[in-house]
């Protein structure tokens, strides 16, 4: 950062940098704006960017026709459940990865993701006849567990990756203090990890959010989170991309506006042991 | 919204004193324009029976996917299904579905058009409720065709319908002389092209189950499609299903249309459409010298999985919904033109839905269907646009893609008929039987 | 360092994860395995008796085998390329002095937070349709006749919106890496006067091969599963089917569960194959 640069060539990069943003951030916003459009605007060519009658009716159409707040809250409980349980499961596995590892741990942690490799649409039948079998058909926990699963391998490598980054000396100098491993871990290694768990649970957050496959398939009208309620928006009778837009507004809003408070935390923290 | 719900709840708590025990039923339905009404409506339900209902809308192709899967391993998620005239039959005859033998006196059974009971039926017992039926017939508009100086037949043939389309094309002003599905997929453009198969001589199996894609009759039909199309059809008309020509007949691109009749109450709305007192319409076209027509035979049905512990709520629903009061209640708000068509006799004899210009040729077109007898040479299965045999939707999902890669110029008529044969024939032997 | 004693403390802390993990992998695949080896038609009566490999046998010698491998090699590839290559390019761009680097950045990122489905629907109804997409405009605003993307285009747009959605992950680690990258390292060249094209080759790209490492490892495990971007835009027709859509069509749509599972098993020896290849070309960078 000690490098100067002439303003110039700051200007140069700010309007590279801005005119690429947008070109990469427009489909999103087209469909924001496109959810402030009747439809017949919509489809309007030459197309309308900001110079029309801003509606809130499609909005209105939504909500009347679904229990938005219902797949909302289905969509947290689930994503943020799967996430928080993931982490719990996965921090005492990273620990004794990166501190007690042994020849097999990189095997370890390659068979993991591995774990990810089974297609999902050819287990569906299997999975489906378990779920019926527990009980867990339509259910919230059900879901939880199945993203929990599907999305461990990932936190268990990232956790992994920022734990070797903790000096092993620091540990010792607790051990000798006596602290037990309990201590260790909760008063020493978590609070140095903090930012990595952090940008763990983001990108776990993300990726539970956007799953479309179980969450349309294991659940019904108890679980069904935001993926099940755009597929009832997707391709209806008649003019629908207004509409088409409200709904995809509404369901990936929450954690678009989640990825953008915590943007600093993804970059630091995104790195899967990347960065050497 | 808080008040609908208060109000839910007040009327639900007077049921529980009332000594009845409140239910909650699940219903998985098709986002299409009447269930997404049904579902508005589905509050008056609950205040006469206390009955709660809990929806779960999927587009079609989801849908499908999800009560399939639901079904065949008894999961048990759901109360009632939205299904087609494919799927009653056969999981009627495996047992899956409550049979509707005993549905109340005022319900009137008898009264579901004898087509729409037959196609929902296994072995004389209906299985699932039409909630509306449709076929096919063709939706043109009359200002084009004065234009063009031709006057629609009652009953047109193939080769006037392409002659007409050449004439009212105008690519300079976005008209298209004729909007027609391609789109891939068995109850897209593969029923499109199976119903038109029909009116050329065509069929899919012979009596022994063998592929016919190497007839003569096949390549006639879809050499006349792929080249109609090319001529007077939309660009890109290779993804357009349902719902795109809907939207280009809805916006004046297309001088004809041939598709549901349900589509008539869509396109002669005058709120979605800008030709609404310019459509006329026709029973759909035949090849000189068959005596098939290109229509099919479809309807949405309610049924009951025999799973579900709430058979009794969940057949009072399914006789609220496909009663002749549920139209009553749809025609006192939304007019006779929106009421769910094609499920009922009565219906076509109220004077009233006379009136409604597009009722008397759905009912023609319905009539002229016979799924029973579909094409010219005998056939061993039934159904229309679809042969009612569980392995039918995934082969015409994968003909028609082949099929759909011809209207798109990436292969010929004979390539796509060739593999069409060869995955047929394959899919067949794999099911076991050949 | 380490004790027995903390040896096997290690052992019971990562039992947990292991025993799901092996749980979730050893159900699912003793299903499939058992299913692949049975005629098993849900609709016609569900297990119809074993049949050895005959599934195994109808699976490969489809027409529709051979073409949804080259179209999963290609989709796969075509998206890692474009990701890696444009990844890297966004990522120095954005590790550049400007003003708003934050807003930007929000700005690039955003495509990941977007819902596969969703991503799909609004490509191909309000970008891609050949009526009423915007590119449809925007062609015809040039006088040119509008592309009819997914169908005559349909691999390279499926690249492109499955490309649109990882490019940002793919940024996001390249950036983290190129931030570390020490700056007096390349402050030293500067004063060497090494023109920046060598800069890039021989400091800053050497420096990336393990976050590129890492981007093509994960982004490959998520690619081989892509699907509702293909249910979506084509249903797989016009050559989209990859063997993941195969394996859906057959065991959904045509509702034959053991050749599907046949198809599974084939899935995960490709998924194999492909991973012991990357181990071999990216897991060196990944030893250290």
């Amino acid at each position: 950062m000690a490098r100067s640069v002439t303003t110039r060539r700051k200007a140069f990069n700010t309007a590279v940098a801005w005119a690429i943003g947008l070109l990469i951030f427009f489909p999103i916003l087209w469909t924001i704006l496109t959810s402030f459009k009747t439809e017949a605007q919509a489809i309007a060519d030459p197309p309308v960017f900001l110079f029309f009658d801003w509606t809130l009716e499609n909005y209105g159409v939504v909500m009347e026709r679904s229990n938005y707040a219902k797949f909302l809250w289905n969509s947290i409980a689930i994503a943020g459940g799967s996430t928080l349980l993931g982490v719990l499961i996965a921090v005492p596995a990273a620990w004794s990865m990166a501190f007690v590892p042994s020849k097999r741990t990189k095997d370890i942690l390659m068979w993991m993701l591995s774990t990810k490799m089974l297609p999902a649409v050819g287990v569906l039948y299997p999975i489906y006849l378990v779920f019926i079998k527990l009980g867990l058909l339509d259910t919230k926990f059900g879901l939880i567990v199945v993203l929990m699963l599907i999305n461990l391998p990932i936190i268990v490598w990232m956790l992994y990756t920022y734990f070797r980054e903790i000096p092993g000396e620091i540990l010792e100098a607790a051990r000798m203090d006596g602290a037990g491993l309990k201590e260790e871990i909760i008063h020493v290694l978590t609070p140095m990890a903090l930012p990595g768990i952090a940008s763990t649970v983001l990108l776990n957050l993300i990726l539970a959010w956007n799953e479309a496959f179980w969450t349309l398939n294991l659940t019904a009208a108890q679980a069904a989170p935001l993926t099940a309620f755009i597929a009832s928006y997707s391709s209806p009778e008649g003019l629908f991309f207004a509409k088409l837009s409200a709904a995809s507004t509404m369901a990936i809003a929450p954690i678009l506006i989640l990825g953008w408070f915590s943007q600093k935390q993804l970059v630091r923290g995104l790195t899967f042991g990347a960065v050497k | 919204m808080y008040l609908r719900n208060a109000l839910r709840a007040a009327t639900a708590l007077a049921l529980i004193a009332g000594a009845t025990h409140a239910e909650t039923i699940t219903i998985a339905t098709v986002n299409n324009g009447d269930m997404i009404r049904m579902q508005g409506l589905s509050d008056e339900f609950t205040e006469k029976t206390g009955i709660e209902v809990e929806w779960v809308t999927l587009e079609e192709n989801v849908l499908r996917q999800r009560v399939t899967t639901d079904i065949t391993t008894k999961g048990g998620a759901f109360d009632i299904m939205t299904i087609g005239m494919y799927e009653t039959p056969i999981w009627g005859k495996n047992g899956w579905l409550v049979p509707l033998d005993d549905l109340s006196e005022e319900y009137d059974a008898e009264d579901i058009l004898p087509a729409m009971a037959g196609g929902l039926s296994y072995d004389g017992t209906l299985y699932a409720a039409p909630f509306y039926g449709e076929s096919s017939m063709i939706m043109y508009r009359t200002d084009l065709m004065e234009q063009a100086g031709l006057e629609m037949p009652a009953s047109p043939t193939w080769e006037f319908i392409r002659e007409a389309a050449a004439k009212m094309t105008d690519r300079d002003a976005e008209i298209n002389g004729i909007c027609l599905r391609g789109k891939a997929g068995w109850g897209e453009g593969g029923a499109f092209i199976t119903a038109m198969s029909n009116s050329f001589g065509a069929r899919w199996f012979d009596e022994d189950w063998n592929a016919q894609f190497d007839s003569e009759a096949w390549k006639e039909t879809l050499t006349f499609f792929s080249e109609m199309m090319n001529e007077s059809g939309p660009a890109g008309y290779a993804t357009n299903g349902f719902n795109e020509n809907l939207s280009l007949f809805q916006q004046g691109k297309c001088g004809m249309w041939i598709d549901a009749t349900v589509a008539a109450s869509f396109v002669t709305n005058p709120n979605d459409s800008t030709v609404a007192d310019k459509v006329g319409f026709a029973l759909a076209p035949h090849k000189d010298g068959v005596e098939k027509n290109g229509n099919w035979l479809w309807a949405w049905a309610l049924g009951i999985p025999a799973g579900t512990q709430k058979v009794d709520a969940a057949k009072q629903f399914v006789e609220w919904a496909t009663s002749k009061d549920y139209i009553e209640l749809v025609a006192g708000k939304e007019g006779w033109a929106n009421v769910p068509p094609g499920a009922r006799t009565s219906l076509y004899e109220n004077p009233e839905y006379q009136k409604v210009p597009f009722a008397q040729m759905t009912l023609d077109s319905i009539l002229s269907a016979d799924p029973k007898n579909p094409t010219v040479d005998p056939v061993p299965y039934t159904g229309v646009q679809f042969a009612a045999i569980p392995e039918f939707a995934g082969i015409a999902t994968e003909v028609s893609q082949e099929f759909s890669a011809v209207y798109a110029g990436q292969q010929t008529v004979d390539e796509a008929l060739e593999k069409a044969q060869a995955i047929t024939n394959d899919a067949m032997e794999a099911a076991g039987y050949r | 360092m380490a004790t027995q004693h903390s040896r096997s403390a290690a052992r019971l802390m990562m039992a947990p994860a292991v025993t799901l993990l092996l749980g979730w992998m050893l159900v699912p695949l003793a299903m499939t395995l058992y299913f692949s080896f049975k005629k098993y038609l849900p609709l016609r009566g569900g297990d119809l008796g074993w049949v050895g490999f005959e599934n195994y046998v109808r699976f490969v010698t489809s027409s529709a085998f051979w073409p949804s491998i080259q179209t999963t090699l290609v989709i796969v590839g075509g998206v890692l390329v474009i990701t890696t290559v444009l990844g890297v390019a966004l990522a120095l761009l954005l590790d550049q002095p400007m003003w708003g680097q934050g807003p930007v950045r929000i700005l690039v990122i955003a495509p990941f937070f977007v819902m596969p489905t969703v991503s799909a629907l609004v490509w191909k109804n309000m970008f891609m349709d050949p009526n009423y997409g915007l590119l449809a405009d925007l062609w015809r605003a040039f006088g040119a006749e509008p592309v009819q993307w997914l169908s005559q285009a349909s691999v390279p747009s499926i690249i492109m919106i499955v490309a649109w959605q990882w490019l940002p992950f793919a940024t996001l680690i390249l950036l983290t890496a190129i931030q570390s990258l020490d700056s007096e390292q390349l402050e030293a060249a500067e004063m060497d006067g090494a023109p920046s094209p060598k800069r890039f080759w021989y400091i800053i790209l050497p420096h990336l091969g393990r976050a590129i490492s890492v981007v093509i490892l994960i982004q490959t495990i998520f690619l081989l599963g892509i699907f509702a971007e293909i249910f979506v835009t084509t249903g797989g027709a016009f050559g989209t089917k990859t063997l993941t859509y195969l394996i859906y069509q057959r065991v959904l749509e045509s509702q034959n569960v053991g050749l599907g599972s046949a198809g599974g098993v084939y899935a995960i020896i490709l998924a194999n194959i492909l991973a012991i290849f990357l181990m071999r070309i990216v897991g060196k960078n990944l030893d250290n």
